[in-house]
């Protein structure tokens, strides 16, 4: 950066290798790196010491980083950002990595590396990390000069935050960032890549005849998915979905993008949608699909997917377009230009079979009848406590407006079905990769952003126990997030497959020596609540959300019996549903 | 159907890995692949001849695009292109035999380019079927190894891959 000295004279700004890093993440506005240090990223440890406008915060573990700054990102928008030292301290980073590259979210991980002299020496602590991650990062860079710092940290956010976000690594090999080597820094403001051009706009042609047949259509369906989350589309969407006065339904990664205590919200569909939502798939004429990616826990067998349907498909991302379903107008823009685009073409129209979209509404209703008040059973005075209960009064009691963030399994399921989300970026879970451990770190990172919101972590005792070391980082920082553990003493999604397909072998599916979670938690100095009965719920959950900035650990013992439900069956349709133990469509 | 894939590349460190890694990644096919720097020396052009119908072909062409390291790239079996591919083939040459490789590389209009008392490197070029017919006829008479660069080629007419 030229500066201007007392004469008015201008000089260059040279800085390290290390204080350009720092310097960089300043004026890119990065508010908190989760991170590790270690051997390779010492000069930028450093350097970050000597600075107080961006907040480093230690994890224990370096997955846990991923996934905080994932969290971070997710409830957000903005990218998140990891650093970490190279070998072990890159190689553990890799899950959170991949989890992130599977649902689109924007992250760089600075990763150290051995000096460059050392490369490929089977170094102490060397790993080929951009190896490693080649095939889960959206892009990634290694540094061959300390000058080019400032502009491949630059191309790092721009790739990780546009077009189709995704994670972007950057290898930084420890002599890049040697203390004694100073060059100059220019924050670079703007950054072209004639290799990368991420389209704006969708083709109006194709807009065009895409709403015609939403016009035209007797039977139509929404279908949106995270695309429309981090595409900031949810207003748009929710404008036109209103207008048109279509049913909607939405992927697990797209929960919140219109509220779904709207009438025209079906829930989300898929392998354990809503049965409203899978019956009016099979049965649409058009499914508008925008940001979803026609993924197997979505569709089924592809074969059989709404076989009456023709399909408008608009994604950011031309490769999702036709690669599991195939489209019939496929639109290739961002969905909320493309939304919008939409409303300025329907506005003033009427649809063109008022009729036709009124019987349509009936059938779905009429679903919707059917399952009600059969979700689940209650339990009864004396046995034990629903999973789907503990979820419901949780809803109730933060009103629906709580950041959820969910491990992987049942309790994922069954956090998506029972809490109710009338916006985006308050649902956040592990949609594509599935990853078990993801849920509490993924709280840490939003509880700081979102001091004065509730930030819930539904989680299992399997999930749980894969990453608890954060408490420790809980308690360096005094992050209040609340755990709910529905605890039914097993690895509850595994033993409902092995239950559904293994005549209830329940291989490896149970915990035989789960620690007293209480003592645990109380040896971080936390607030842990034990609860096995129905009527101890309601105050255990009051003392948990009592104070917003308290950890608090609530072990609820839930009735390991329970199955999710609907369930697709294994390939068939969207129709083909479990509907309980012993009821099937 | 096999297709003929050309790509202009970022020529930077591990872009041809990138490349390269999608398709084992994605599951699909690499029959033969080539690569070589251009008269532009930040950029290489890749040549890569696969087989798939044709959703997997389009969903090769969307992925490629997606590689930030990928500029540009055309399926050169959409149209009128012109393919080929350089072999050396070392083969036995003893007595009656070096007649007989002689007669059959002039045939295939190839060239003798290294000679001992006993071996006879030739050196061929063609589109691939041209090749596997010259190999199918030297079979007989003893080869001892073979080196092929792969097929490389070019849209003809005015139709230009370049940025």
């Amino acid at each position: 950066m030229a500066l201007e000295t007392s004469r008015g004279e201008t000089t260059v700004e040279l800085l390290s290798g290390a204080d350009m890093i720092a310097r960089f993440l300043q004026d890119e506005g990065v508010e908190y790196i989760y991170g590790y240090p270690g051997g390779a990223a010492l000069h930028i440890y450093d350097a970050l010491f000597r600075q107080d406008i961006v907040k480093h915060i230690l994890v224990r573990h370096e997955q846990a980083a991923t996934h905080a700054a994932d969290g971070y990102a997710r409830a957000s928008g903005k990218p998140g950002t990891v650093l970490v030292t190279s070998g072990p301290g890159a190689t553990n980073a890799v899950t959170g990595i991949a989890t992130a590259y599977m649902d689109s979210i924007p992250m760089v991980v600075l990763c150290g590396q051995v000096a460059s002299h050392l490369i490929g020496e089977d170094a102490f602590q060397e790993t080929d990390i951009i190896g490693v991650t080649r095939p889960i990062v959206k892009h990634s860079f290694s540094i061959r000069h300390p000058a080019e710092i400032p502009a491949v940290l630059k191309k790092a956010y721009y790739l990780a935050s546009s077009g189709r976000p995704g994670p972007v690594v950057v290898d930084i090999p420890k002599d890049m960032t040697s203390p004694t080597e100073r060059y100059e820094y220019v924050y670079p403001k703007k950054v072209k890549m004639r290799s990368y051009n991420p389209v704006t706009r969708g083709h109006s042609g194709q807009i065009k005849k895409a709403v015609e047949l939403i016009l035209k259509a007797r039977r139509p369906v929404f279908y949106t998915g995270g695309g429309v989350v981090t595409g900031q589309a949810c207003e748009a969407l929710t404008d036109l979905v209103r207008r048109l006065g279509h049913p909607i339904t939405t992927t697990l990664m797209g929960i919140g993008a219109y509220p779904q205590s709207d009438r025209q919200s079906l829930g989300w569909l898929g392998m354990h949608g809503s049965y409203e939502s899978n019956m009016a798939m099979h049965h649409a004429d058009l499914i508008i699909a925008i940001g979803a990616r026609f993924d197997d826990r979505v569709t089924n067998s592809t074969s059989k997917f709404c076989p009456t349907a023709k399909i408008v498909h608009v994604d950011i991302d031309p490769s999702s377009i036709s690669k599991t379903v195939r489209a019939d107008v496929p639109i290739v823009g961002p969905a909320g230009s493309v939304i919008n685009e939409m409303i300025s073409l329907v506005q003033g129209r009427e649809p063109g079979n008022p009729e036709a979209l009124a019987e349509w509404w009936e059938k779905i209703d009429g679903w919707r009848e059917e399952r009600r008040g059969k979700l689940y059973e209650p339990a009864e005075p004396g046995e034990p406590i629903k999973p789907q209960q503990v979820i419901e009064e949780i809803c109730r009691m933060t009103r629906g407006e709580a950041f959820v963030t969910t491990d992987v399994g049942q309790h994922q399921m069954f956090a998506g079905q029972y809490y109710k989300f009338d916006k985006p970026n308050r649902f956040i879970t592990s949609g594509g990769l599935g990853t078990m451990g993801f849920g509490f770190p993924a709280a840490m990172g939003i509880k700081q952003s979102y001091p004065n919101d509730d930030v819930i972590c539904v989680t299992g005792e399997g999930s749980f126990q894969m990453m608890m070391q954060e408490l420790s980082t809980c308690k360096q920082y005094g992050i209040g997030v609340k755990i709910v553990n529905l605890n039914n003493g097993s690895l509850g999604m595994v033993r409902q497959w092995q239950d559904l397909n293994y005549k209830s072998r329940h291989a490896h599916s149970y915990m035989e020596s789960l620690p007293d979670f209480q003592q645990l938690i109380e040896a971080y100095g936390f607030t842990a609540l034990r609860v096995e009965r129905y009527e101890d719920l309601e105050p255990a959950l009051e003392r948990t959300f009592a104070n917003k900035n308290e950890l608090v650990f609530l072990d609820v013992y839930v009735d390991p019996r329970e199955h999710v439900y609907p369930m697709h069956v294994p390939l068939g349709s969207m129709r083909d549903m479990l509907l309980s133990k012993t009821e099937r469509t | 159907m096999r297709h003929i894939i050309s790509i202009l590349l970022e020529n930077e460190p591990g872009a041809l890995s990138r490349v390269v890694g999608l398709f084992s990644q994605r599951n699909f096919n690499i029959e033969s692949l080539n690569v070589a720097p251009t008269e532009d020396e930040t950029l290489s052009r890749l040549t890569v001849t696969t087989i798939g119908d044709d959703r997997i072909i389009e969903q090769i062409t969307k992925q490629l695009n997606k590689l930030i390291d990928v500029v540009k790239l055309v399926d050169l079996t959409e149209g009128n292109h012109i393919e080929r591919e350089l072999m050396l083939v070392k083969v036995k040459a003893l007595g009656a035999q070096r007649d007989e490789v002689k007669r059959t590389a002039d045939i295939f209009r190839a060239q003798v380019v290294d000679v001992t008392p006993s071996v006879y490197t030739v050196q061929i070029t063609g589109d691939a079927g041209k090749l596997d017919a010259f190999v199918q006829a030297m079979a007989p008479i003893g080869i001892l190894e073979v080196a092929r660069t792969g097929v490389s080629g070019i849209a003809r007419g005015d139709k230009m891959l370049s940025l």
